[in-house]
């Protein structure tokens, strides 16, 4: 076993050698622009092209017409919002989101409002699920969007896709989703789940940084979307570019073997997973599952450790990469928005620790990190003021804090 | 975020961690900061017949740098009688410790921490006063 450990997968991921391999040849050999329609060179690009597009259409039930490139979900998000936003702005000004959506969302959709457009962003309950009845009593004749993630990215939580689709659909409303988390690790299928509009990155399933896909439904309905890059009028003229074609064979194929892979490695990823938390759960006290555990990816793991400074564990298991929810590892300084949204007090926050399991991760990695993390913890409550009053039985909730 | 070769020393052996008994007059608590903040030091010094500090003790729940600006507090502590305590500045500990800008808020806990341990243990002498008067 060699160190560091990497399980902060939904950050991203390795990109896989077979991944690798296949796009080598589109660097040196065979590195035409797909859009040269007069040689060898751009029909050897673009037929590469077409069958990268036909692998990512395939993992999601959708059709090769139906897949835009761009490079990454960031931009396929911006897309999707502003370039609805745009054309449908005569039928209406109004988008539904939730509190727990990823900033490219979020951000967004704050940009819409600067320019007149009405959003709302809807709370999640306790488990990060949003509340279907809310989401039915937001929409108006005025909401043109709703945009709702199809699995979080720290804590793994699965939204009921299909039943949003649903009601997106019977009330004339299209549907976006932001499918980074779930495609390639969960079945998805944009017919029978009703999307019209899906953000896809190729980094966070074993393929390249730098190349991602839009999802834009053909017909019933047929979406429209305006362009937010001018140019050559590549992609159906929704999005100019030359094509990133190597980036794009590795996305393809990189959705090739998560589709061959899936049944098995998500019942070995589960396992994994399942025993990580078992194991805290058997041998410490104190910890807590932040969001739904049924509704969950099965290769996430969220968790607080009470009473332990979520920054001050990642330093003592410094030979493991995972993430925290604690202020002092994000940029803003801010505990985790979206804990918050789930009602998780900012204190918990502060301990959350986001395990993300991978295709490279083995068992014995996961006994190691969890022997670690243990013996972090204990060492670090042995040190906590706070444990020590919790195990005096002071309720720290009424607990007059002296903070500056 | 790479953490200096200090900071890292105090945090994997940190010093004085510990707890003092609250009931003793000779022994000053203070505890700063909060659980919602992500910072909450408890530091405890007890001071002897000379007035000087013979014993500091500390805990917190902080990232590295909280832990290491009150265990070094915790060590510069000692020895100090309790008005050369209060000339520790945050500065200080933020030049021996090589923190960040964005740790400087760690130092300042620390000199909070030291700020209020001794206000205790002054406000507990304060208070006996009287009865040692009487007797």
């Amino acid at each position: 076993m060699k160190t560091p450990i990497y399980f902060d997968n939904h950050a991203t991921t390795p990109t896989d050698p077979r991944v690798v391999e296949a796009m080598l040849p589109y660097f040196t050999v065979k590195f035409g622009n797909a859009a040269s329609r007069n040689h060898s060179f751009g029909w050897e690009a673009e037929k590469a092209v077409d069958n990268a597009r036909k692998q990512i259409a395939d993992l999601i039930g959708a059709t090769s017409k139906e897949i835009i490139f761009t490079s990454g979900a960031t931009e396929s998000d911006n897309l999707a919002i502003k370039g609805v936003a745009e054309m449908y702005a005569e039928k209406g000004n109004h988008i539904i989101t939730a509190a727990t959506e990823h900033k490219a969302v979020l951000d967004t959709c704050k940009k819409l409002e600067k320019h007149g457009y009405r959003v709302t962003y809807l709370p999640v309950k306790a488990d990060g699920l949003v509340d279907l009845d809310m989401l039915r009593e937001s929409i108006t004749d005025k909401t043109i969007l709703i945009t709702l993630m199809y699995a979080n990215n720290e804590i793994g939580v699965i939204h009921p896709v299909r039943e949003i689709g649903k009601i997106a659909h019977e009330k004339g409303v299209l549907f976006h989703t932001d499918g980074v988390q779930a495609v390639g690790k969960v079945p998805v299928d944009v017919v029978k789940d009703n999307v019209d509009l899906m953000s896809m990155s190729a980094h966070k399933i074993y393929g390249p940084k730098g190349v991602g896909a839009l999802y834009v439904r053909r017909k019933s309905p047929r979406v429209q979307i305006t362009a937010q890059m001018d140019g050559g009028g590549h992609e159906r003229g929704m999005r100019s570019g030359t094509l990133n074609v190597p980036g794009i064979v590795g996305m393809g194929e990189a959705c090739a073997i998560c589709q061959r892979e899936m049944p098995e490695e998500s019942r070995r990823l589960s396992h994994l997973r399942d025993k990580l938390r078992n194991r805290f759960e058997t041998e410490l006290d104190e910890v807590f599952i932040n969001g739904s555990m049924e509704h969950r990816l099965p290769h996430n793991l969220n968790i607080s450790f009470a009473y332990v400074e979520g920054e001050s564990l990642l330093m003592g298991i410094n030979d493991v990469a995972v993430s925290s929810g604690s202020a002092c590892t994000s940029a803003t300084l801010e505990p985790s928005y979206v804990l918050k949204a789930l009602g998780v007090g900012d204190d918990l926050a502060h301990t959350s620790i986001r395990f993300g399991l991978g295709r490279f991760n083995t068992e014995e990695e996961v006994d190691y990190v969890g022997a670690r993390v243990i013996e972090v913890v204990r060492k670090l409550r042995e040190l906590s003021p706070l444990y020590e009053m919790a195990k005096e039985g002071v309720d720290l909730s009424k607990v007059q804090w002296a903070a500056e | 975020m790479a953490y200096s070769d200090k900071v890292l020393d105090h945090y994997n052996h940190p010093r004085n961690v510990g707890s003092l008994d609250k009931a003793d007059p000779n022994v000053g608590t203070g505890m700063v900061g909060a659980p919602e903040c992500g910072d909450v030091m408890k530091l405890q010094v007890k001071v002897d017949a000379t007035g000087v500090i013979a014993e500091a003790k500390f805990k917190t729940f902080g990232c590295g740098s909280a832990i290491a600006s009150s265990s070094l507090a915790t060590e510069w502590l000692k020895g100090k009688t309790v008005d050369e305590a209060l000339a520790i500045k945050n500065t200080d500990i933020v030049n021996e410790l090589s923190l960040p800008p964005v740790k400087i808020h760690c130092s300042v806990l620390a000199e909070d921490a030291i700020k209020a341990a001794i206000s205790d243990y002054k406000r507990k002498q304060e208070e006996r006063k009287p009865a040692e008067a009487r007797a």
